[in-house]
């Protein structure tokens, strides 16, 4: 039976403590995106502010929601800031290869590569697809203990669901 | 109704309860079992296990068709378990017991039966802010059908509902749908009042009892209400199989809900009759081995005592929050009604700004099992103003050691979230 060290690493705590790019972006010209987590009650709403040159010049995140879904939003607000809309979806697939142990995996809306939930895709086969993707999962790799605790996988992926809505419709407003 | 008695309840034997309820022997994280989730589901005594394995073991068969021995001694069970139950609530015959699949299918027939026959668009529905989704969602649909108007009495800031508008806010309703007993904040509203006022202003009552027949002494006469929906899984019974009674004569005029089999008593082509109630509304092959379990469980709360089950509950409540109180002060939230005031065995809380989930999972490593969430009460975390909460919530078999275990393991959160 994995502890509540496995889930609440000492770097998760950081972000649910200071989160970063936490706010608003006024809407328009902002794409905003809302997620929902029914079972508990958590939102996120994803703020997207993308360049011409199809480049995430700004990213917020509001909302609330317990230590794993805030501290997941931060590290993703993080990791995709400064990101083309391409290596923002990398990362997402990067991240839902990590998640998707046990078969778990993030459904609804986004790209249409998702991650399969293969049964046996692990969290290192998570760490050579972000290799090849050229991606960094650098913090949210300390989000892998969450896949042992799979009630809270829904925590952990709800503002990266939420993303992968607000960059369908950059997508759309782009193309 | 609370009983009125002049002797004190005698006490439970919770240790000899506890020895009943076989899971509580199984360790969580190492920890023994500590269940405080009883609001969302009981756990189930021998008896009631014992007796759904010996019907399937010796009895079962599909009821009210075969006329071989077994369909006859299957249906007589079934029938019984009917007779118990309506006993148990104090109805005025077996007939106006409807098994259901759960309490929220109870509501929902009412609103799909009754609701669709008998409302027109000026008409009015009142329901509460603090009601489960289960008795509020129904009641929303029924809205965007029927076009009538829905109008909803408000919570009180002492956790009460706020009932100084009642006569107003019932005043030309067709119905007042409302929880016996709140399952976030423990609320008891004071159903004669409830019942009097609608029934002054020409409604019916429909009443959300799933958190209130399990632990209150219930006399469906003296508390005088139209429609009552409990579940079997909340009262020590099984899962699948919850009770929607009703006064016959609204039974008998209410259309069928679900249709097909048992609930058919003539079909051609041009058309069909339905059976007498209840079976008219138990379509299909109803929860036969539930039924038998939920009368077990029946069983077992009548030989400890309702009102023992009751003085129980209320002590045990009350110990609970001025521990919490005393233990955590400022720093812990308990909401709902004060814990002398009339309440029922739950208790929501936040404590400091650890998330409830986290909460939740902190006293997990501790082997304490609460909810965390919403509760299915989105409307009312939102006059509360939060998105969650933990709760705990009490049976016959917790005692203090219980709550002390629960107590204890809320500050372990301050070593991560502190």
């Amino acid at each position: 039976m994995p502890g509540l060290e496995d889930l609440y690493r000492e770097i998760i705590l950081d972000h649910y403590r200071n989160p970063r790019n936490r706010g608003e972006l006024e809407s328009p010209p902002a794409l905003r995106a809302e997620g929902f987590n029914p079972l508990c009650g958590d939102e996120v709403v994803v703020y997207l502010a993308i360049g011409p040159d199809g480049v995430i010049k700004d990213l917020k995140v509001s909302g609330q929601g317990c230590s794993i879904s805030q501290s997941s939003a931060s590290m993703m607000s993080a990791a995709v800031k400064g990101k083309t809309l391409a290596q923002a979806r990398a990362t997402i697939r990067a991240f839902r290869a990590m998640m998707s142990l046990h078969g778990q995996q993030l459904d609804g809306a986004g790209d249409g590569a998702a991650a399969t939930g293969e049964p046996d895709e692990d969290a290192r086969s998570a760490s050579e697809l972000a290799a090849e993707e050229g991606i960094a999962l650098g913090d949210l790799e300390a989000l892998q203990g969450v896949v042992k605790f799979p009630v809270r996988i829904k925590c952990a992926t709800l503002s990266w669901h939420t993303l992968a809505q607000a960059l369908d419709e950059a997508e759309r407003a782009l193309s | 109704m609370e009983m009125t008695t002049t002797a004190a309840p005698q006490a439970l034997n919770v240790a000899a309860i506890k020895k009943d309820f076989p899971i509580l022997e199984r360790l969580v994280n190492g920890k023994r079992l500590v269940y405080l989730d009883s609001a969302a589901s009981s756990q189930k005594p021998l008896p009631v296990i014992e007796a759904m394995s010996h019907y399937y073991t010796t009895t079962h068969a599909n009821v009210h068709r075969g006329v071989y021995q077994i369909a006859q001694e299957a249906t007589e069970l079934y029938e019984a378990a009917r007779a118990k139950l309506a006993h148990f609530v104090g109805a005025a015959a077996p007939e106006e017991i409807v098994f259901t699949k759960n309490a929220t299918e109870g509501i929902n027939l009412v609103a799909y039966s009754w609701g669709r026959q008998k409302l027109a668009p000026q008409d009015v529905v009142v329901t509460t802010e603090i009601e489960h989704h289960a008795n509020f969602v129904p009641w929303l649909q029924l809205r965007e059908q029927r076009g009538n108007a829905l109008r909803f009495l408000r919570l009180a800031p002492d956790g009460r509902l706020d009932l100084d508008d009642l006569a107003q806010v019932v005043s030309g309703a067709k119905l007042l749908a409302v929880t016996a007993a709140s399952n976030v904040l423990g609320t008891l509203p004071p159903l004669r009042q409830l019942v009097d006022s609608a029934h002054e202003a020409g409604a019916l009552v429909l009443l959300d009892a799933a958190q209130y027949v399990p632990h209150i002494p219930t006399d469906l006469r003296e508390i005088g209400a139209d429609f009552v929906s409990f579940t079997g899984h909340k009262m020590l019974g099984p899962t699948g199989v919850g009770v929607l009674w009703a006064r016959r004569e609204l039974l008998e005029e209410m259309p069928a809900f679900l249709t097909g089999g048992e609930m058919i008593r003539d079909v051609r082509l041009d058309g069909f009759t339905t059976n007498d109630v209840p079976w008219k509304f138990e379509a299909g092959t109803p929860p036969i081995a539930e039924a038998v379990g939920l009368a077990a469980a029946v069983d077992y709360l009548e030989a400890l005592g309702m009102a023992s089950v009751r003085a129980h509950s209320r002590a045990l409540t009350r110990y609970a929050m001025e521990a919490l109180k005393e233990r955590y002060g400022a720093s812990i939230t308990l909401y709902g009604p004060r814990p002398d005031d009339e309440r029922a065995g739950i208790v929501s809380f936040s404590y400091k700004d650890v998330h409830a989930h986290d909460m939740s999972q902190v006293l997990d490593e501790a082997g304490v099992c609460v909810r965390a969430g919403h509760h299915c009460a989105k409307p009312l975390m939102r006059c509360l103003g939060v998105s969650s909460t933990a709760r705990a919530s009490f049976s016959v078999y917790n005692d203090e050691a219980d709550v002390d275990a629960l107590v204890d393991a809320i500050g372990q959160a301050d070593k991560l979230f502190g």
